[in-house]
């Protein structure tokens, strides 16, 4: 490369890095600024370095609030996603792996009703009348049940075609050294699954951890307070005190910043391959 | 070794006395159950009842047939009509918008740009933020007198618009939230497409002409496939978007900003289940009557690379 071409090149680059900085960093320095003012300094809205620091009083302050309201919000959104993961990895790689394998109408059927589930939105009063009647309303299995349901469709449809690349003959060996199907699907199959299923429990921890719509309509009630909750509540009880609202944003944003630099190569993984098969 | 299997094989296939194939046995349908049974329970019976309580007056307990009559107040009703066209406005937009901006920004991200990768997961990252943060963030962001955004174009010498408090402005402002929140998924999508096109056609543009024949006659025409998925799936997400609208505006002012899953949610905060899920059902039939012909003309449009 001419020196005279590296150079081109680093302007791009340094016009490229201060566009996407201030519209994509700007706004998450900015909460970060908020979160660490005292009350009346962030009041004023303004992308300042704040006089006193005091981003750690102001989150702690946020865990205290309400009788440990947050500390409970965040043992509930973990249960809710650890709950809801476990189920659609396990119950999606057994549907995928026999709609992959098998063929004939109920697979047809089966097909076409999954992809209708990625694109037709829920019917959300019927679904808290159902709950009613199961007694699952307001209770966090109902949730949880909700959010397997929804994340099935895009689960399998990951599963498939993973499923899809690993050949036949491999199950049919098994079986015929002695493997029952059980065997087959968990001591075959499914180590062969491990990057799908990696992706699927990356995507599928976030969908859920963030998932606002669930809780407000199929978990209200401050026993059941979830993580996107308490912030969309505090929004009415901290109007005061903009630096909590935006610390309770700093703690409910950390585990998605966690997950983003630990799997941000298995999220964009996912998305791609999710999307471009679907 | 072969010959082997293969008489393990015809054994197997003796001892089976149905003539089903031998290897039918190792996939069970129970296996296939407990997804097939949450997924109807959870998601299907709630969409069929959702045909029926449309059609009535509804207090969850119980409930008494009314004909078509949520229907017709729905659609004579300006305010819930308005809600439908802002709907289409903002799938319109936020898909338009995405793909737009995505597919440049991926052909940058896919050329000699030193920092790429850092670029890529800068703009990845509001994806997996929580909406109702980002939602909260940019409405604070675009106050209209204190906010930074404003702040900003005031140095400029020109005051900026009432972006979220103006009837006229409020939809836009939140559908650019929407953009600035999900181009990162889109670009991405674009970025696996442009990749996947093979590298004999850039050799073959490299002698006719710089980046912009690159990118007119090569990129737009072979990642056809991935600008049609983003389109698809923004165009989606932008029908059934409700956190974003309704933790930066409520909808509001007004009515200004109402789409179909607000007006939903606030006839369900009212107690008017029956009209509530009316709306879920108009809400179904836009995006089945949209999505599955865009879907097909997509698919009858798709090239193999």
């Amino acid at each position: 490369m001419s020196l005279r071409k590296f150079f081109k090149n680093i302007w791009l680059d340094v016009i490229t890095l201060i566009v996407v900085g201030i519209l994509f960093i700007v706004p998450f320095i900015f909460i970060i600024l908020m979160a660490s003012k005292t009350s009346q300094e962030a009041s004023l809205f303004e992308f300042s370095w704040p006089s006193q620091f005091q981003l750690f009083d102001n989150i702690i302050t946020v865990l205290q609030f309400g009788d440990n309201r947050m500390i409970l919000a965040l043992w509930n959104s973990t249960l809710l996603t650890v709950g809801s993961v476990t189920l659609i990895v396990l119950l999606s790689a057994l549907a995928a792996y026999i709609m992959q394998r098998r063929s004939g109408k109920v697979i047809s059927i089966a097909n076409s009703v999954m992809l209708a589930g990625l694109i037709i939105p829920p019917a959300v009063v019927p679904t808290i009348f159902l709950l009613q009647q199961l007694n699952l309303y307001k209770t966090l299995i109902g949730l949880i049940f909700i959010e397997v349901a929804y994340g099935l469709p895009f689960a399998v449809l990951v599963f498939r075609a993973f499923i899809g690349s690993i050949p036949r003959e491999l199950d049919e060996a098994a079986v015929i050294d002695g493997a029952s199907a059980l065997r087959v699907f968990f001591q075959v199959i499914l180590p062969l699954l491990r990057s799908a299923m990696m992706t699927i429990i990356v995507v599928q921890s976030v969908a859920v951890y963030n998932d606002f719509t669930g809780p407000l309509y199929f978990l209200p009630g401050n026993q059941n307070v979830t993580v996107q909750l308490t912030l969309f509540s505090f929004i009415s009880q901290f109007t005061s005190s903009y630096n909590l609202l935006f610390a309770n944003a700093v703690v409910i944003t950390l585990p998605a910043l966690v997950m983003f630099l630990f799997f941000q190569r298995q999220i964009v993984a996912g998305v791609t391959s999710g999307a471009v098969k679907g | 070794m072969n010959t082997q299997r293969q008489t393990r094989v015809i054994q197997a296939v003796a001892t089976t006395s149905k003539r089903h194939k031998p290897t039918m046995k190792i996939y069970p349908y129970w296996f296939f159950i407990p997804a097939a049974v949450i997924f109807t329970v959870f998601f299907l019976v709630p969409t069929l009842f959702a045909f029926y309580f449309s059609l009535t007056r509804w207090t969850l307990f119980d409930s008494e047939f009314i004909g078509f009559d949520n229907y017709s107040q729905f659609l004579s009703d300006p305010q819930l009509t308005s809600g439908l066209i802002h709907t289409i406005i903002y799938a319109v937009m936020t898909s338009g918008l995405k793909v737009v901006i995505s597919l440049p920004l991926a052909y940058l991200l896919t050329s000699a740009l030193h920092l790429k990768t850092l670029v890529r997961s800068i703009i990845f990252f509001p994806v997996l933020v929580s909406t109702v943060a980002v939602g909260i963030t940019f409405s604070i962001l675009m106050q209209p007198s204190t906010g930074l955004i404003n702040s900003v174009i005031k140095i400029f010498g020109v005051s900026g618009p009432n972006w979220l408090g103006s009837p006229d402005l409020a939809l836009y402002s939140v559908a650019l939230v929407d953009v600035w929140k999900g181009l990162g998924f889109a670009t991405v999508l674009c970025i696996a497409g442009i990749l996947s096109i093979p590298q004999d056609y850039f050799e073959a543009a490299r002698l006719e002409g710089g980046a912009w024949v690159k990118f007119r006659h090569i990129i737009i025409p072979l990642s056809r496939n991935a600008i049609f998925t983003v389109i698809l799936l923004s165009f989606i997400g932008g029908l059934r978007s409700f956190d974003l609208i309704w933790t930066m505006t409520h909808g509001g002012p007004g009515f200004a900003s109402d789409v179909l899953t607000s007006v939903i949610y606030k006839e369900y905060q009212a107690g008017f289940y029956g009209l509530s899920t009316a709306g879920n059902v108009v809400l179904f039939v836009l995006v089945t009557v949209v999505v599955y012909p865009l879907q097909r003309f997509f698919n009858s449009r798709e090239i193999e690379l």
